[in-house]
């Protein structure tokens, strides 16, 4: 271990340790987790509800007209250039689909330290998958990696994720589980439910402080029984 | 912008805002030397809180949006019943492994990348920190929020090393404009309306115009730090909660700020107090969901970051190395006490100022200390000594609304009562810091008196009669009387005592 003050480690750790057990461990008791289900409409509902209070935008889309959908944003918006990563299969459908746009789409494909200024300063979107959502509280999983980059999500002033409606979760607590992030977690997983925001002037809401100042997310209804 | 010395300025904070010397917190107390005196005084700083009609207004305010705003994230009495009995249980059994778990996080850490140091007083952090951005030859550090690094003074003791070190979250990015430190320890600017950040702005900011507009003075201080983030050598953020089977390092927050410090520069430090452990990924969920509903009446905050190592092979951003900063000051001395080990299970959501009497009209300024309201009330006096800080145990009530509110069920008031008790008589192997130190001479006398007067019945029939008949007479003044007196109508004694009483009714003396 790269630990400088080995002898801080072993007086700390000693310290703890002469405390002694205090005993047997309390039950984890997660009844009040687990009770929190619902059907697959529902937690769509939920998560648009839970989001939208803070400012999420969605739009709405099918699993075969989602690249389409999220082009006719883009143009809409005037958004010159759109961040992603060109090596996933969504990447790749985007790409086609955002051929001869106004949008120019650029790859996150280099390291950040080769285009860095450039990605705080004239980078309009990122695009992004994600893994689920937390229908609960609202919120988007995203796990970035070499594929798509940490700051995709974050430095470009508007955020545009796609997620599929059969990926939502019920609680934080049962997507954690079903991902396997406590075996193995990813170098970097997160969770997001709307755009950056502050309320340390007098309690007031602002967005976009830090981060991206919009969060767009393309919905795309892939639950059984719903329309192709 | 940041660089000045001249921290020491007017108002409630000035005299605990951090100096450029690098010893820098005045009232540090080692694990070794229990400070005794100091003319630290709540009763002083609250009185003058008091009178300042401004600042009661804007806590007031705020405080009462928080307490609406979190009784609504709970509508289900039961369910916030059962979700606070888990989290307190998740903490007490992290709290009950502490050492192994400690260990299992270093050695996740260590395999995920992630290298661990540990510290045993903010000094040795200090030090540890600036030597591993002087390894890097970093001069530009940005911070996200850390409480523990406010404990630390640290960026009074970097600016003394020539390490500009900037916050970035945007209340204590105010507070550092001002040379402040925070007045609570979720909303850190809470004390200032916006008339006084939007004066701040135009003075300090360059070509800020003046504007009282809550989202361009957010814009501003956007325009400002992005090219901070944009610059930087190297982060520093907190930590959460700290992951033992995993490695992770768990960051809540709603501005994004602190995943731009821990994402962008090449160099990522996280700070954390040794007690943030928790044993499981699934454990994180309950305390989390607790933690934004008490601190800000929020189901969810904008992000939860979750962070199990440096940029990997293929990764394309990320920072390159990632260090664990394990900080000790003072919190072995008080896991090694079975009551006061519930200090340790705080969760840091604020919802115990939020809700306090006293916090509410003083403000979080008049503390005198980094973590204010009921939970710094029990933590500072064991952390600094309990003699040095008997007026914050003392500053209670004991209402008890804290620790109905408390999402890990402390038993703040309980605490406090225990700690006033080791403040004067130390309890037999007590290892509180400055154990029996609050006592005082005139105290003690008074105490001697009355043992003596009740060992002794003449002594004792006569001072009820004298007591009862110039009860009148008593002056309001006398030294220890004056404490209850001061605010408070001079109690009257009765014009006759209960044993004379009952003679007079034909009851044998007792
Ligand atoms: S003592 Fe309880 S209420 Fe106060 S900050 Fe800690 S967890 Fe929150």
């Amino acid at each position: 271990m790269s630990d400088a003050r080995p002898d801080s480690r072993s007086a700390i750790l000693a310290r703890l340790r002469a405390a002694g057990s205090g005993g047997p461990l309390p039950d984890l008791d997660t009844a009040v987790l687990e009770r929190r289900r619902w059907t697959p409409a529902e937690r769509v509902r939920r998560l648009r509800q839970g989001m939208e209070a803070i400012h999420a935008e969605f739009l709405e889309a099918r699993p075969d007209d989602w690249p389409a959908v999220i082009r006719a944003f883009c143009e809409r918006e005037g958004l010159r250039t759109l961040l992603f990563g060109p090596t996933t299969e969504a990447g790749r459908r985007l790409a086609e689909a955002m051929a001869g746009s106004a949008t120019t789409l650029r790859p996150y494909d280099a390291p950040v330290e080769t285009f860095k200024a450039e990605l705080f300063q004239s980078v309009d979107a990122g695009f992004t998958t994600t893994l689920g959502g937390v229908a609960e509280t609202g919120g988007l999983l995203l796990a970035p990696g070499p594929r798509e980059p940490r700051l995709l999500s974050l430095v470009p002033p508007l955020h545009l994720a796609l997620l599929r409606a059969s990926t939502i979760h019920d609680t934080l607590w049962s997507a954690i589980r079903a991902l396997g992030w406590g075996q193995a977690a990813p170098q970097n997983a997160l969770m997001i439910s709307g755009p950056s925001k502050t309320a340390d002037i007098e309690q007031t809401l602002a967005y976009g402080v830090h981060g991206p100042k919009r969060l767009v997310v393309a919905l795309v209804d892939d639950l059984p029984g719903s329309p192709k | 912008m940041h660089g000045e010395t001249d921290m020491n300025e007017g108002g409630p904070s000035g005299r605990f805002a951090p100096s450029a010397s690098p010893l820098v917190h005045p009232h540090v107390v080692t694990e070794r030397s229990p400070a005794t005196t100091s003319d630290l005084s709540f009763r002083a700083s609250a009185a003058k809180a008091l009178g300042d009609v401004q600042l009661r207004a804007n806590f007031r305010r705020a405080m009462d949006g928080l307490m609406a705003k979190r009784a609504a994230q709970f509508p289900d009495p039961g369910d916030l019943q059962e979700l606070r009995d888990l989290g307190t249980a998740v903490r007490a059994r992290s709290l009950l492994r502490l050492p192994e778990l400690l260990e299992q996080l270093e050695a996740s850490c260590s395999r995920n990348g992630i290298q661990v140091h540990w510290a045993e007083t903010c000094d040795q952090a200090n030090a540890l920190i600036l030597g591993l951005l002087q390894a890097k030859g970093a001069t530009r550090l940005v911070k996200g929020k850390s409480m523990v690094s406010e404990e630390m003074h640290l960026n009074a003791f970097l600016e003394s090393h020539g390490i500009e070190s900037l916050e970035s979250d945007l209340g204590e990015y105010i507070i550092q404009l001002d040379h402040e430190t925070p007045s609570h320890i979720i909303m850190p600017a809470i004390h200032k309306n916006k008339g006084q950040i939007a004066r701040q702005f135009s003075q300090k900011i360059k070509d800020a115009k003046y504007t009282e507009d809550v989202d361009e003075l957010t814009a501003l201080a956007r325009k400002v730090l992005r090219q901070k983030f944009l610059e930087a050598d190297a982060g520093l953020s907190g930590v959460n909660f700290a992951v033992a089977e995993t490695g992770t390092l768990c960051l809540v927050e709603n501005e994004g700020n602190g995943r731009m410090s821990t994402h962008v520069p090449p160099l990522h430090i996280a700070v954390m107090g040794l007690e943030k452990v928790v044993a499981r990924l699934e454990d994180v969920a309950p305390l989390y969901a607790l933690l934004t509903r008490s601190a800000t009446g929020q189901p969810v905050s904008t992000y939860f970051n979750l962070i199990s190592g440096p940029r990997a092979e293929g990764e394309k951003d990320g920072p390159r190395e990632v260090h664990l900063v394990i900080l000790d000051n003072g919190r072995s001395r008080i896991y090694g006490d079975p009551q006061l080990q519930a200090t340790l299970r705080c969760i840091r959501c604020g919802a115990c100022m939020n809700h306090c009497p006293v916090y509410t009209r003083v403000g979080g300024h008049a503390y005198e200390a980094v973590y204010p309201g009921p939970i710094g009330k029990i933590l500072t006096p064991q952390m600094e000594g309990v003699g040095l800080r008997h007026d914050l145990i003392h500053g209670s009530s004991l209402c008890g609304a804290c620790s109905e509110v408390c999402p890990v069920e402390i038993p703040i008031p309980d605490i406090l009562v225990r700690l006033r008790r080791e403040a004067t008589h130390a309890d037999a192997g007590s290892k509180v810091a400055g154990k029996g130190t609050g006592r005082t001479a005139a105290e003690d006398l008074a105490w001697r008196a009355w043992a003596a007067v009740l060992k002794r019945p003449g002594l004792y029939r006569f001072s009820v009669w004298f007591a009862t008949r110039f009860r009148r007479f008593i002056p309001g003044g006398l030294p220890l009387l004056k404490a209850w007196t001061m605010s408070r109508t001079k109690p009257l004694p009765a014009p006759r005592s209960l044993q004379e009483r009952l003679r007079s009714e034909g009851l044998p003396r007792v």
